[in-house]
């Protein structure tokens, strides 16, 4: 019972929660915006002082900046691509009734359940190194020169990576998708004379919209901070060509020990991704409705 | 344009068999009810014929030409669903044109024919809307529109009419019985509702178990039923149907009498009971009748009389309206 009372005793109970949720946002922002106007080194033992928008400016004009910026997109959309593509053609396959089915879709599903890091460095020892990689025995097998993925195609080798991890989400949510599809639309269709290809273009992929459009704002939040797979991979390099933005606030803070450059980081870091969520609410909205 | 032959056409899904062997003639321009109880097969044999599922032996001929191995596409025939199958994120006109844009036709030509099925269905207002923005009326429509354009051999309809409330569902009645009669197309129907069955059919087919119990048009299932099961099933109220010394000594197994073939009187008659029941509908009214030996007994009687509850009254048939039914369950000439 909605009463003028309960409403009001619904808010105070509601009230520490909310509270203590604004604090745990606001204390660390405040914080790293407070820290991101000092010059805070933590190799130079003298107190902070006031630094202005130094710190911004030399994020900013870091040539690494520009390449990481980058290198984020770059894993955001190829990933976004290889996952959405091979989820929507996994899922199809998922799709068809046959033998093993349940066992095949808990197969599909684990790399879900593997950590990042154990993933990547996976990766990075048992299939791609250069020496006693699988891929390299692969190579040799057939009388190739192996190739050495970290260090040759460093970005797709990290983009592979990340879509292994994330192509598990991605096809079991469009799975659920493709099963809510209505038998009897299909049938329609069939009717109707349109082919297997029309079908899927005219009917399944606007069903699939939705889907898609969860799958691809979930995963960009995500994708948007990778680290561990870079940490353990290529340490941002070589060079600089693994180098993402939530890497450079890393490198900033914690290898050059400099607190408020990588704090001002992170603050352009927050700002860029509210944007892309912008655009993303967006575009979400306008499907969702519909 | 529009004659359909089924010779033999058998189904099974697995060892199920559902439609154990069904001969079947229709002819162009006819309009053609499948009846029957649910899980009868009536669903399973309009899928035969619209090629959406396989047969398991047997052929379809449409036109003359043999189409049992053709894709659905490729039979000329266009189908109206249950769910009305509308395509949701099309408008009305893009539903209605599916069909021409898969066959290639060009742009103006389909937006011309789209609209003049619209005029023929009332859809005119509605052709920039969404399927989910329309009633369900309305959607049936549009369904209906979309088989039209196609300009099919013969339509399809299974249980169109089911998910309309009965209002709506007299008017879309009257509507495809016109439809029928403008177009002149062969049109086969599938339904549950008596009333539909009976005022819509050139041709009534009734099923049951998979097989075809008899086939007529409605006043001859009506008058003459082949055997006990078609009796019991056409025409509403139920027929009575009566076993024992009574049917004996008309030399039959089992008899029948419908409820409007029943003369009723509280002084003498055939049967004696006492009335359960009296649906008063103001035209009719329904007596529900207790007889010794019979159990209920169903009768129409005028909107007038006045029995009630608990009264004692006397049934008999009317003469020459007894349907005699031999061992077999076959009517008995
Ligand atoms: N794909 C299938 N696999 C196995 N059995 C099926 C399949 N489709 C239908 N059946 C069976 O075939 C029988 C006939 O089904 P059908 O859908 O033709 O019945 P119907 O007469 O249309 O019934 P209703 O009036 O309820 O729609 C049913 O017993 C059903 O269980
Ligand atoms: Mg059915």
């Amino acid at each position: 019972m909605a009463t003028q009372h309960s409403r009001i005793a619904a808010r105070f109970m509601v009230a520490p929660s909310v509270v203590l949720l604004f604090l745990w946002m606001i204390v660390p922002l405040v914080t790293t915006i407070y820290f991101s106007f000092l010059d805070y080194k933590l190799l130079v033992p003298k107190p902070s002082t006031w630094a202005g928008f130094d710190n911004y400016y030399y994020f900013l004009t870091d040539r690494t900046f520009l390449a990481s910026i980058l290198h984020t997109l770059a894993i955001v959309l190829g990933v976004l691509f290889i996952t959405v593509v091979g989820g929507i053609l996994l899922a199809l396959l998922m799709n068809m009734p046959f033998w093993g089915q349940g066992i095949v879709r808990v197969l599909v599903i684990a790399p879900f359940f593997v950590m990042p890091t154990v993933s990547a460095l996976v990766w990075k020892n048992m299939f791609m190194n250069p020496v006693n990689g699988m891929f390299a025995h692969i190579a040799k097998g057939l009388g190739l020169q192996p190739f050495d993925f970290l260090s040759q195609a460093p970005l797709l080798s990290i983009i592979g990576i990340v879509a292994w991890q994330w192509l598990p989400f991605a096809t079991l949510i469009l799975l659920t998708s493709l099963q809510s599809l209505d038998g009897e639309q299909q049938e329609a269709a069939e009717m109707d004379g349109a082919s297997v290809l029309s079908r899927f273009f005219y009917l399944t992929v606007p069903h699939l919209t939705r889907a898609v459009t969860v799958v691809i704002l979930i995963q960009t939040i995500f994708l948007l901070a990778v680290f561990a797979e870079i940490f353990v991979t290529t340490s941002g390099g070589p060079g600089t060509a693994t180098t993402t933005i939530s890497y450079l606030v890393y490198i900033q803070s914690l290898v050059k020990y400099d607190v408020g450059a990588g704090s001002a980081g992170g603050i352009i870091a927050v700002i860029l991704a509210n944007i892309v969520a912008f655009f993303a609410m967006r575009m979400i909205g306008k499907n969702l409705d519909a | 344009m529009g004659k359909i032959v089924l010779k033999s056409v058998r189904k099974s899904f697995g060892d199920v068999h559902v439609i154990p062997s069904v001969d079947l003639t229709i002819e162009n321009g006819e309009f053609v009810v499948f009846v029957g109880p649910s899980g009868c097969g009536k669903s399973t044999l309009l899928r035969l014929i619209a090629g959406l599922e396989d047969t398991s032996s047997g052929t379809i001929e449409i036109d003359g030409k043999d189409a049992t191995a053709l894709p659905p596409a490729k039979r000329g025939l266009a189908m109206v669903f249950q769910s009305y199958a509308l395509y949701p994120h099309m408008t009305v006109r893009k539903n209605i044109m599916f069909p021409l844009k898969m066959a290639g036709m060009d742009i103006e030509a389909a937006t011309k024919k789209a609209d003049a099925a619209a005029k023929v269905l009332n859809l005119t207002s509605y052709m920039e809307r969404k399927p989910g923005q329309l009633s369900g009326g309305q959607r049936q429509r549009v369904a209906i529109g979309r088989a039209i354009v196609r300009e099919p051999a013969a339509f399809l309809f299974d249980e169109p009419l089911s998910n309309l409330d009965a209002a709506l569902r007299g008017n879309m009645r009257l509507e495809i019985t016109e439809l029928h009669h403008t177009l002149k197309t062969t049109m086969i129907y599938v339904t549950h509702d008596q009333v539909e069955a009976m005022t819509m059919a050139d041709k009534i087919v009734v099923l049951q178990a998979g097989n075809i119990e008899q086939v007529g048009s409605p006043l001859d299932l009506y008058n003459h039923p082949a055997n006990v099961f078609v009796a019991g099933f056409i025409g509403s109220p139920r027929m009575n149907l009566l076993t024992g010394a009574d049917a004996q000594a008309m030399g039959a197994t089992t008899i029948g009498v419908r409820p409007e073939h029943m003369d009723i009187s509280t002084s003498a008659g055939k049967w004696k009971g006492v009335v359960s029941v009296a649906e008063l509908l103001g035209s009719d009214t329904f007596l529900h009748v207790n007889v010794e030996g019979h159990g209920s007994m169903t009768v129409r009687a005028g909107g007038d009389v006045n029995l009630r509850h608990g009264d004692t009254v006397y049934l008999s048939p009317q003469d020459g309206k007894v349907h005699r039914f031999g061992a077999d369950g076959k009517a008995i000439a």
